[in-house]
């Protein structure tokens, strides 16, 4: 059966979006999105939650969630499916993502148009672990991620050196969401 | 919070409206200073009255923020007026005239004096958001510019300025580069309060209703304003200090008082400046 989506459409959509905006633009500050959803599994409530405030008919969603996932996506934000990662707005990785540069980065005068990628993990936590320098951080940000996908940080360097081009990456763990804009700079501690 | 108006949605736009503009806001947080194409609406006020502004604060906006609006500093102007009873009345949400109380600050052509903190969005009322139009009117051109990152135009558009008159002519609107890659327009700002833009510890966001675009600078942004090495960058103050409160720092409005030139000079940020009196007041 299909479980609810957002209990007030309005309300609930603006801070998920709030929060999802605090994250883009203080890169590495976790912050909390989707409490009360219960989205089917493999879908955690951050994810769910981003998808569910930004996502519709005019976005196309590319994802690897499986079948209950997409009809709870389908029925709720009314997003088309993307056949593949390249045509999406929004890709979902709940498994091994796809490289970042199979995604659509926009073009040098629409670098707007680049995807929103968003990885499921275990667990982002502040203080340690990743460093992360550039627009939207004062001095250093240190963001924690368990089961962040191989060679990632690599990959990152080639999204960021593409600037304006770019994919940004939405990191969510449950019911907390960490965002990593293509401006920032990380390093491994 | 007031009951906000039956028959309209939470902060008056429909829901797949707002679904656009967050789209657009967060790319435009994701790259600073880059100007991104919106479905500007309809709203019930006039293009020119901060329409670009209002549907970016009604993107973002919810029942717990505190909404102050200013035009030109003043909390008391019949724009800021009612643009703050707009949202009183479609969105329910509390109001203040002190720049410390609020958590969302929509703006016309000025930056408040006080310092911004990290929990305050800034969104500004863009009347024309490409810093190139006087020089290039065609928007299919100064689009390639900016992807080229190609700015000599302004630059030698400052430095005939220079050549003529010895210094930059430019008091207001003065164009800032942004993390060191997009040329863009601060608004119609002073140029006094361009640098308060750099590295500010606020979000701030960019609407402009009637040319349809959005762009942001996200928090500690390096935001340079052009200039040459043996032509810095000089914020422009009336030398004066306020008839009011006495500053000498603040940004001042020149005021006629009558017809055989008479004038004083106040604060334009009527927050900063009643605070100040209130203050002084309280001391003597």
């Amino acid at each position: 059966m299909l479980t609810p989506g957002f209990a007030d459409p309005v309300l609930h959509a603006q801070a998920a979006f709030r929060a999802v905006l605090d994250a883009m633009s203080r890169p590495g500050r976790v912050q909390l999105a989707g409490p009360g959803l219960a989205p089917p599994a493999p879908l955690m409530r951050a994810s769910a939650a981003v998808l569910l405030s930004l996502a519709d008919a005019a976005t196309p969603v590319w994802h690897d969630a499986g079948a209950d996932a997409d009809a709870w996506l389908r029925f709720h934000a009314g997003a088309p499916v993307a056949t593949t990662p390249r045509d999406a707005a929004f890709v979902l990785a709940t498994g091994a993502p796809p490289t970042l540069a199979a995604l659509d980065a926009g073009t040098e005068e629409e670098p707007e148009r680049g995807a929103t990628l968003l990885i499921q993990v275990e667990a982002i936590e502040e203080g340690t672990g990743l460093r992360l320098t550039g627009p939207g951080i004062e001095h250093e940000h240190r963001l924690l991620v368990r089961g962040l996908p191989d060679g990632f940080v690599a990959a990152w360097a080639a999204n960021r050196a593409l600037f304006p081009r770019g994919v940004d990456v939405i990191l969510c763990a449950w019911d907390r969401l960490a965002a990593l804009p293509r401006t920032v700079a990380i390093a491994e501690g | 919070m007031n009951a906000p108006l039956a028959g309209y949605n939470f902060a008056y736009l429909d829901e797949a409206t707002k679904r656009m503009l967050r789209r657009t806001i967060l790319k435009a947080v994701a790259v600073p200073g880059h100007q991104i194409p919106f479905g500007a609406r309809e709203m019930p006020l006039p293009y020119g009255w901060g329409t670009g502004g209002i549907q970016v604060t009604a993107a973002i906006l919810g029942p717990a923020d505190t909404l102050k609006v200013i035009d030109q500093g003043a909390d008391d102007t019949t724009n800021a007026i009612s643009i703050r009873r707009f949202f009183t009345r479609v969105a329910g949400v509390a109001t203040t005239e002190r720049t410390e109380e609020a958590t969302i600050i929509q703006t016309r052509h000025r930056i408040p004096e006080a310092a911004l903190r990290e929990d305050q969005i800034l969104v500004y009322q863009v009347p024309q958001p490409e810093p190139l139009s006087k020089l290039e009117p065609r928007r299919a051109e100064t689009k390639r510019l900016h992807a080229l990152a190609d700015y000599g135009l302004m630059h030698v558009r400052l430095y005939e300025d220079i050549a003529r008159l010895g210094h930059i002519a430019k008091a207001y609107d003065y164009p800032v580069m942004v993390n060191g890659r997009y040329l863009m327009s601060p608004s119609p700002i002073p140029a006094f309060d361009n640098p308060k833009m750099h590295r500010m510890a606020a979000l701030q966001l960019f609407g402009a209703g009637r040319e349809k675009r959005i762009y942001a600078i996200p928090p500690y942004t390096e935001v340079r304003s052009l200039d040459f090495e043996d032509h810095p960058f000089r914020p422009i103050r009336a030398p004066q200090a306020c008839a009011l409160c006495g500053s000498r720092e603040s940004y001042l409005d020149e005021v006629i008082t009558d017809d055989r030139g008479g004038r004083v000079f106040v604060c334009s940020d009527t927050d900063y400046c009643g605070t100040r009196v209130a203050a002084q007041k309280g001391v003597a």
